[in-house]
């Protein structure tokens, strides 16, 4: 069994008083789809803008490809450049247009040239049914069509692992199933991804792993049919009743 | 999708092969909107010529009006005073352009500095906000009056007496504590998930100010750093104070010499012909960037 590319291990993290995250601890095996599911406020953005290093964690440690980025000699660029994270709301930079967003980090960061870099951008963008967007700035796209081109910037850098926080939670449902494709092919093509969703369906479709994060712990982890069919805690029974009310399952 | 033309009466202006025509009820309406703008144009001249034509009588037949236009409107006086002005003006466009330029480059270093994190730069963060906080405060004619009267009163060896060298250093150090203000509240507004995405996108912290915060942070603040501007040009008016011959100074010296005020109104002239162009671009710049805003929504 080769390496995996992430491991989290016993990590902590409080804001002032408030423990938010407790003795986190899971791996994420390369190709793999790691999804967390859990209500409000259970931790999960907190969890991965830990992994992203935009939060310091309190205890505990983060391993990278083998490597401690939670060592307080890592080199936070370096960490970043090799991770690639999509947030809630879709922070597309509003004075580029969509090439230049995806451009710029392949440019910059990886020193590549610029016609090299436009031309992946554009094949990027054909996979993925946007290439007449790509001359238009993000405020003339759809919801989903933002958050697609925020997906394709982050993978443009070709990141060891891609974080996905609640990538739908902002759209309506015919343009969360045209996110979600887009998701379902970078697993195919072998991303290794860590998930926070709000969509079971989803998660069933993706993970390989199913966490559910309950008041900062995992409370119960699984193949998504053990974890979404068959919970044994009654908590995650009590989440998973709540979202098939809320008819999200 | 085309409609049968039999719906419509008239030549139809789109009908190529089955396009879009304008229904009846559009048509009627776009003449209805016709008619009501050219009424209301109609309705606006006529206010305004009964408005300002009043007012005009009003001045014109005035007991006052004679002395007050020999005082104020002897045009032949000014029109001879006019190279004088111009020429003095020359030194308040020059000494617009050099502050501003020195302004631009000191401003966003101070505004920089202020805005960034690093410990290193502490003692200079403390400095700024001082800096800032002193220049702010005090009326510039008074900078003006301690630098243009003070700097040569300390009789050092190689610090300039010249005036107008003085008088552009006042302006700067004053202009520059606002214009940094300015456009640290424009970083300030840049919401930090830009940051944050451009930081876990990898590009270094200098990066994603360069290619990220400050692009967005200029097109927030150039309305009011325009307004600046023109804040500015008037203002290099002031360093007549130190004995500068610019335009304020010429048209004193031509006005004490005659005891008519009409050169202080060819000054003021002058300096409308330049300040209310660049007003109103400065209007239309706001006004755009105001309807780019609400068009982004929140993004
Ligand atoms: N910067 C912060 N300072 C203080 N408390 C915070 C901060 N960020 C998050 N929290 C708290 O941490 C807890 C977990 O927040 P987090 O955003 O991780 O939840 P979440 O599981 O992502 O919720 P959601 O599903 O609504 O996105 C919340 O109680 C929140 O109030
Ligand atoms: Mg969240």
């Amino acid at each position: 069994m080769s390496q995996p590319v992430l491991e989290v291990k016993q990590v902590r993290k409080s804001y002032g008083s408030e423990v938010v995250l407790e003795d986190i601890s899971f791996s994420v095996p390369v190709h793999t789809a790691t999804v967390f599911i859990g209500s409000s406020g259970s931790g999960k953005s907190t969890l991965l803008r830990c992994i992203n290093l935009l939060d310091q964690i309190d205890d505990g440690s983060i391993v990278l490809d083998g490597e401690d980025i939670t060592a307080v000699d890592a080199d936070v660029d370096k960490v970043r450049r090799k991770l690639g994270i999509v947030f809630q709301s879709f922070n597309l930079f509003p004075h580029m247009k969509v090439i230049d967003n995806i451009t710029l980090a392949p440019m910059k960061v990886q020193g590549i040239s610029k016609e090299l870099a436009r031309e992946n951008a554009y094949k990027l963008l054909d996979r993925f049914g946007l290439h007449d967007k790509a001359e238009n700035y993000p405020d003339r796209l759809s919801g989903g069509q933002q958050q697609r081109v925020a997906i394709i910037r982050s993978i443009a850098v070709a990141p060891r692992l891609l974080l996905l926080d609640e990538i739908t939670s902002a759209l309506d449902p015919v343009l969360v199933n045209e996110v979600l494709s887009t998701v379902r092919d970078l697993k195919i093509e072998g991303m290794t991804m860590v998930l926070a969703t709000h969509e079971m369906g989803f998660a069933k479709q993706v993970a390989d792993e199913v966490c559910f994060l309950h008041q900062g712990k995992i409370l119960e982890w699984g193949t998504p049919a053990q974890i979404l069919e068959a919970p044994q805690q009654a908590e995650t029974k009590e989440f998973l009743k709540r979202v098939h009310e809320a008819g999200r399952l | 999708m085309g409609r049968p033309s039999e719906s419509h009466f008239g030549a139809a202006p789109y009908d190529f092969g089955g396009k879009w025509v304008p229904s009846e009820l559009e048509i009627t309406r776009r003449a209805a909107r016709k008619a009501r703008n050219i009424r209301n144009s109609i309705i606006a001249v006529v206010s305004s010529i009964v408005v300002i034509g009043g007012l005009a009588l009003i001045a014109v037949t005035s007991p006052g009006w004679k002395s007050l236009s020999d005082t104020f409107f002897a045009w032949a006086y000014g029109v001879e005073v006019l190279p004088k002005i111009i020429l003095g003006f020359g030194t308040n466009v020059t000494l617009t352009l050099i502050a501003s330029t020195c302004v631009a480059i000191l401003g966003l270093s101070i505004a920089l500095i202020r805005t960034s994190r690093s410990p290193a730069l502490a003692p200079f963060r403390i400095l700024a906000t001082l800096y800032v906080d002193i220049f702010r405060g005090i009326p510039m004619l008074l900078v003006i009056l301690l630098i243009g009267f003070g700097i040569p009163a300390l009789r050092i060896q190689g610090l300039t007496n010249n005036v107008l060298v003085l008088g552009t250093i006042a302006v700067i150090i004053t202009y520059t504590a606002y214009v940094a203000e300015v456009i640290r509240s424009g970083i300030l507004t840049i919401h930090p998930s830009q940051r944050a995405a451009a930081r876990s996108l990898g590009l270094s912290h200098f990066q994603s100010l360069r290619y990220v915060v400050l692009p967005q942070a200029f097109r927030r603040v150039t309305p009011p750093l325009l307004n600046d501007l023109v804040a500015l040009i008037k203002d290099t008016g002031l360093v007549s104070i130190l004995g500068v011959t610019d335009a304020v100074r010429a048209a004193q010296i031509a006005s004490s010499r005659s005891f008519n005020y009409t050169p202080y109104v060819m000054a003021a002239i002058i300096f409308l012909l330049v300040t209310i162009p660049l007003t109103r671009f400065t209007d239309r710049t706001l006004r755009r960037s105001i309807e780019r805003q609400n068009a982004t929504g929140v993004a």
